[in-house]
């Protein structure tokens, strides 16, 4: 599984879904046995076997002091689940569907149930009254699934077999220049609403994605807001924006609810990118399939290049010369790194400036917002033979 | 990589060794590494089976030490000794790295006699190419220092090189010096040859077994702990090489030696056509970065780049060691001009790129000694990548200084002591070797300063002087003022300032001294250390009588300038002590000796609770008002007559500066110009210099540095301690006498037998040049030249 969670209003809802998301839909998929072993261990005390495995980057952060609130509702979750008596637990397509509104209702109704601990009712209160989009992507052998919920995006590398490149999107972007979300909102609201529902291009006038984790204040009745505001919360210092948007007559104005697709991996898909809406404003989905592949290829040049070694020291000086001239051996780390570096430091003409990149990145954090959006951006390879093995096994 | 490495490399290089080696071992049952279980106590533990541990081994036991303990964590000489290239050069920049050197040499030269093992010394001479005027001046130098110490080297034409190495291209060079007694030399064998003659000596050596800590009781080590088990024992020489840095932090009471390993490249081709002689000269090509001796018939050229590769900053890390991997494009500028140089190398066939981390220090020389906080804890290491060229050398001085308490020769510049706990920041020693590294083969001209790791200890008017101009220095950490850039003049860029001819702040630094001279200057002085030294009763009087050589029992308020010294009459310490009440004194030392006079001074004070000694450096700013009209200016700033008949010179008292109350002035320059130093506490700094700065304006009053105080105190013959002077000068032999009190120390001090017996004028001869030198030097400066001493040297060889 693959997450990019984009936060606005503050980390706290984002860093929060990025960590919780994921347990949900291992919850939703495991069969009824797995559910049970784990209650089982639960009840008596018992060490529990971890139920995901990490590849965390050395910098990502985690909320350490809140994990066990956190486990407490999982574990709600999966006790539901298995009232339910399903033998083979759900669909991918249901897991992901249920996952995400489940945890956005957890994070919703965490805040409205009386907590003791003053830390973590605070940070549930952060996380509840700040937003994320999320756009995860669940592998499973040649089955693809991709669910989004905001303005995320995921697009897959594919490679015809003439050798040319195209992107295949997998996702829509939930925002209002996606004419299907329009007329979601103009039918989940009344007819005189719909002048309102989407100001200058936000809904309400506020929030540019309309789908997201979080944001309690455009999903709870006023009342509700007023009602746990008035619980002695210090708003103020824990920097939340408590503000009842104009217009603001049927809650629920948002939901968490993804759009699921799903695609079966063929050998001449390559690479799948996941982003956050700060690189797709920058960069057109062509423009980042062009970019990984520069990358793919001469990380692959590199690589053989080294590999059979010239012979002689002249060979090798000259090998060496021409890479440095190509500026091969500056190469980025990884795709990702590449991506960011050309969204940010592209100037108008789409060529790459180093004084622009080093610009952009040295702004100081108050100005920052005003001229880049934060990026986030995974890639992920495909191995096509084994791709193609499973065709070619059946 | 890294052990594969291992098994490659040293099959071709230390077969031939290996298996002299086992012949050897089974003849003299020599250094045959124990497998058995460890010893419970041993006189001396020694960590580190590397060139450096075994030398050190090999001299205490020639020294008559047997009860040493040698400990490897893996075998022997593997490590940066076994990837060293092997190259032994005495054409080092110190004097003291030069004696070390040749000793090396000497002792290489007849190690195979002496043990029965193939070292694989072959004498080849080297030769160092001056692609410009400058770097061949610098050669003339280093030349002229070798000449002195009496290693023949002598500067050739572009012709002779040609003569003496066929391959070169000469078209571009200027000249080049040769020394034709350099050698090649297995390193590892020769690791192996020492560790054999140790072991027939009776050292014991494990290999395999690491040590985890030191174990100290009271500042005494008392043992080292192994994953094999404790060892008690009252010496530790901690020979660790790049790991020294870690197994000194290791320690409950930390032991701070700092150093910092970076990748260091170096190519094996396969031999020549017709394969090159093993008796080929080495070439050091310093404008080109690079290396390059003979190696089985093929050539081993490696170099020092501008951009270098620290590693190890988080400590030992296996994924580090497993991706010390050949990096060809960081390689390519060095290849690039060993082709430039060799260019029929072109179709020589490429054998291996080693990746062998080498350790740097911050200051290019390397660390040896007895750690300031624990006693028994001797470091030997840093080296520099010269770890060959010094392990015979710094072994002996070390195994000297364990011995008899002090080496037979003056190594202040290598001491452990010169560093504190200040330079042991990981981020520090990181930034600063990466600038270390490419110096090693930069053009080194006087008074550099390193531009890493700057503005750590600073003067609470550092900003202020700064905005005035202030061009910065940097001593033990802290920033001093060189000398103040005037608003209306540019000096040269950083990199187009260098050079050995008349510098472009010498105007400058002349109307500094001018001012000096003339009217008033002030120089933030702030530096300098700082220690208080107190008691309940006479203890104070006593101990500094009993550590220091001049009387201190003085009226309270003088100041007296002495010394400590040391059993063999040689200055420890130079400084200034004022009196500041019956049981109090105030002592101030040169900025560098922070950590060498505490430790100096901790070691021979008694455990006493009554007495108590403090560092007071942070406490105090301290601003040197030197000029005539330096009197007017502060007795309008304190309403007090300041003339001679008032505040007779070396005179201390406390007054008030300006509203600031409690400053410590004293009627001295540390230049012999009229004038006053004010210790301020810090809080009143800013306060007083402005006060100073504005009363002063209307008599000329200006900022001066740290130049055109040194240029003061050479014109008047005042010695610098640790350049002029050090622990084997007495104070006869600097002119000193009258900074002895005589009656006090004469019967109990060796020092003075000596001079009775002659060995004080056997040394004015020598001696005594270098003090006309000295005042020499300001002519020199004026000349643009760096240094007495290297006139001194080199004589009329100089242009």
């Amino acid at each position: 599984m693959f997450g990019i969670f984009d936060g606005h209003g503050g980390h706290a809802c984002a860093q929060a879904v990025s960590e919780r998301l994921f347990y949900y839909v291992a919850v939703s998929l495991m069969s009824h046995q797995t559910l049970e072993h784990m209650e089982g261990a639960m009840e008596s005390m018992k060490p529990l076997l971890p139920i995901l495995h990490w590849l965390k980057h050395p910098g990502d952060s985690i909320y350490k002091d809140v994990t066990s609130v956190h486990l407490d509702h999982l574990r709600v979750y999966w006790q539901e689940l298995l009232d339910l008596h399903m033998e083979m637990g759900l669909s991918i397509e249901e897991a992901l569907m249920y996952s995400f509104q489940r945890l956005d209702s957890d994070i919703s109704l965490e805040i409205q149930a009386p907590l003791e601990d003053e830390v973590t009712r605070n940070l549930s209160l952060q996380v509840a009254f700040s937003g994320a989009t999320a756009c995860m992507a669940h592998v499973d052998g040649i089955h693809l699934h991709v669910a989004n919920a905001g303005d995320c995006r995921a697009i897959l590398g594919v490679q015809e077999d003439n050798g040319m490149w195209s992107c295949l999107p997998l996702t829509r972007d939930h925002n209002a220049w996606n004419q299907a979300e329009l007329s979601r909102l103009k039918r989940e609201h009344p007819e005189s609403e719909d002048r309102t529902i989407i100001m200058e291009d936000r809904l309400l006038g506020v929030l540019i994605p309309c789908r997201a984790f979080g944001d309690v204040q455009l999903k709870w009745s006023k009342e509700l807001q007023r009602s746990v505001l008035e619980r002695g919360f210090n708003t103020e210092a824990l920097n939340i924006y408590q503000f009842t948007p104009p217009h603001y007559y049927t809650p629920p104005y948002l939901t968490a609810e993804p759009e699921v697709t799903y695609h079966r991996l063929r050998p001449q898909d390559k690479f799948l990118v996941l982003a956050s809406d700060g690189l797709w404003d920058m960069l057109s989905n062509e423009d980042v399939v062009r970019l990984v592949v520069g990358h793919l290829t001469e990380a692959d040049q590199h690589k053989t290049d080294l590999a059979q070694r010239p012979a002689n020291l002249g060979l090798m000086q000259s090998l060496l010369l021409q890479r440095k001239a190509s500026g091969l051996h500056e190469a980025d780390q990884n795709a990702a790194t590449r991506l960011i570096r050309h969204a940010i430091g592209n100037n108008e003409y789409g060529e790459m400036e180093a004084e622009r990149l080093a610009a952009m990145l040295t702004l100081p954090e108050d100005l920052a917002r005003m001229y880049r959006d934060d990026i986030t951006v995974t890639v992920v390879y495909f191995n096509s033979e084994s791709i193609g093995a499973y065709y070619k096994g059946g | 990589m890294f052990y594969r490495l291992l098994s490659i490399v040293g099959r071709q290089r230390a077969s031939p060794g290996w298996q002299n080696w086992s012949s050897a071992r089974n003849s003299a049952s020599a250094a045959e590494a124990h497998s058995m279980a460890l010893p419970t106590q041993a006189q001396v533990v020694i960590c580190g089976g590397g060139i450096m541990g075994t030398s050190v081994a090999y001299h205490l036991s020639k020294m008559g030490w047997k009860d040493i303990v040698l400990l490897e964590q893996g075998r022997l000489a593997a490590g940066s000794t076994r990837f060293c290239a092997g190259i032994l050069s005495t054409a080092r920049h110190l004097t003291i790295e030069q004696k070390m050197a040749d000793y090396s040499n000497k002792l290489y030269h007849q190690l195979e006699q002496e043990t029965g093992i193939q070292t694989g010394y072959t004498r080849t001479g080297s030769i160092f190419l001056a692609q410009t005027q400058d770097r061949l001046i610098s050669l003339k130098r280093i030349n002229a220092r070798l000449n002195v110490i009496g290693i023949p080297s002598e500067i050739i034409s572009p012709k002779k090189v040609a003569e003496l190495h066929h391959l070169l291209n000469v078209h571009d060079l200027v000249g080049a010096m040769h020394v034709p007694e350099d050698a090649v030399v297995s390193s590892a064998d020769v690791a192996l040859a020492l560790a054999s003659a140790a072991s027939q000596n009776g050292v014991q050596i494990y290999d395999r077994t690491s040590v985890l800590h030191v174990m100290v009781k009271k500042g005494q080590v008392t043992g080292v702990e192994t994953d094999k088990g404790q060892i008690e024992c009252q010496y530790f020489v901690n020979c660790a090489g790049q790991w020294a840095y870690e197994l000194g932090l290791s320690n409950e009471e930390p032991v701070s030696i700092p150093l910092h390993a970076c990748e260091h490249f170096y190519l094996l081709t396969r031999p020549l056509e017709t394969p090159l002689q093993s008796s080929t000269p080495t070439i050091v090509d310093a404008d080109g970065r690079i290396y390059i001796r003979n190696w089985q018939g093929g050539i081993l050229s490696g170099g020092f780049e501008k951009n270098p590769k620290p590693i190890f900053t988080e400590g030992k890390n296996q994924l580090e060691i497993q991706n010390l991997q050949e990096d060809w494009d960081h390689f390519e500028p060095l290849l690039s001009s060993l082709l430039r140089r060799m260019p029929e190398l072109e179709t020589l066939e490429i054998m291996k790129l080693v990746n062998c981390p080498e350790t740097f220090t911050p200051d290019m020389r390397c660390i040896m000694g007895e750690s300031p906080a624990v006693q028994g804890y001797f470091v030997l290491a840093g080296m520099n990548s010269a770890g060959l060229s010094f392990g015979g050398g710094a072994g002996k001085y070390l195994a000297e200084w364990m011995v008899h308490g002090y080496p037979s020769e003056n190594v202040w510049e290598l001491d452990l002591k010169r560093f504190g706990a200040l330079q042991s920041s990981r981020t520090f020693l990181r930034h600063r070797v990466m600038e270390v590294m490419p110096l090693m083969y930069d053009l080194k001209v006087p008074r550099w300063d390193f531009q890493t790791g700057r503005q750590l200890r600073t003067s609470p008017l550092y900003d202020r002087l700064d905005a005035q101009g202030a061009r910065w220095m940097e001593k033990h950490g802290f920033e001093r003022p060189k000398y103040f850039v005037p608003p209306d003049k540019d000096l040269l860029a950083l990199e187009q300032s260098k050079t050995f001819y008349k510098p472009d702040w010498f105007d400058i630094v002349e109307s500094e001294v001018k001012c000096c001279k003339e009217a008033v200057c002030v120089i933030d002085m702030s530096s300098f250390t700082k220690f208080e030294i107190t008691s309940t009763g006479d203890q104070a009087l006593e101990v500094l009588q009993y550590l220091f050589s001049n009387d201190l029992d003085v009226p309270v308020g003088h100041i007296v300038h002495t010394g400590m010294l040391n059993e063999g009459g040689g200055y420890e310490n130079d400084c200034s002590i004022a009196r500041l009440n019956k049981r109090s004194f105030f002592m101030i030392s040169p900025t560098d000796q922070q950590v060498h006079c505490w430790a100096w001074l901790k070691k021979h004070m008694p455990e006493d609770s009554n007495l108590l000694l403090e560092d007071v450096t942070w406490k105090y700013t301290a601003l040197n008002l030197i000029g005539p009209r330096a009197v007017d200016v502060l007795s309008e700033l304190s309403y007090a007559p300041m003339t001679p008949d008032h505040f007779p010179s070396l005179f201390c008292k406390e007054m008030s500066v300006g509203y600031a109350n409690g400053i410590r002035v004293m009627s001295m320059t540390h230049t012999g110009e009229p004038g006053f130093m004010l210790y301020i506490p810090i809080e009143y700094a800013l306060h007083v210099y402005n006060e100073v700065m504005s009363v002063g304006q209307k008599y000329g009053i200006r900022n001066a540095g740290y130049y055109a105080l040194r240029s003061l105190r050479i014109e008047k013959f005042f010695a610098f301690w640790g350049q002029d002077i050090n622990n084997l000068t007495t104070p006869l032999e600097c002119g000193r006498e009258s900074r002895v009190k005589l009656e006090k120390i004469c019967s109990s001090s060796l020092w003075w037998d000596h001079a009775n017996h002659g060995r004080a004028t056997e040394h004015r001869g020598k001696v005594l040049p270098s003090c006309y030198a000295a005042c020499l030097e300001a002519d020199l400066i004026r000349a643009g030249l760096e240094s007495a001493k290297d006139i001194t040297c080199s004589g009329p060889r100089l242009p």
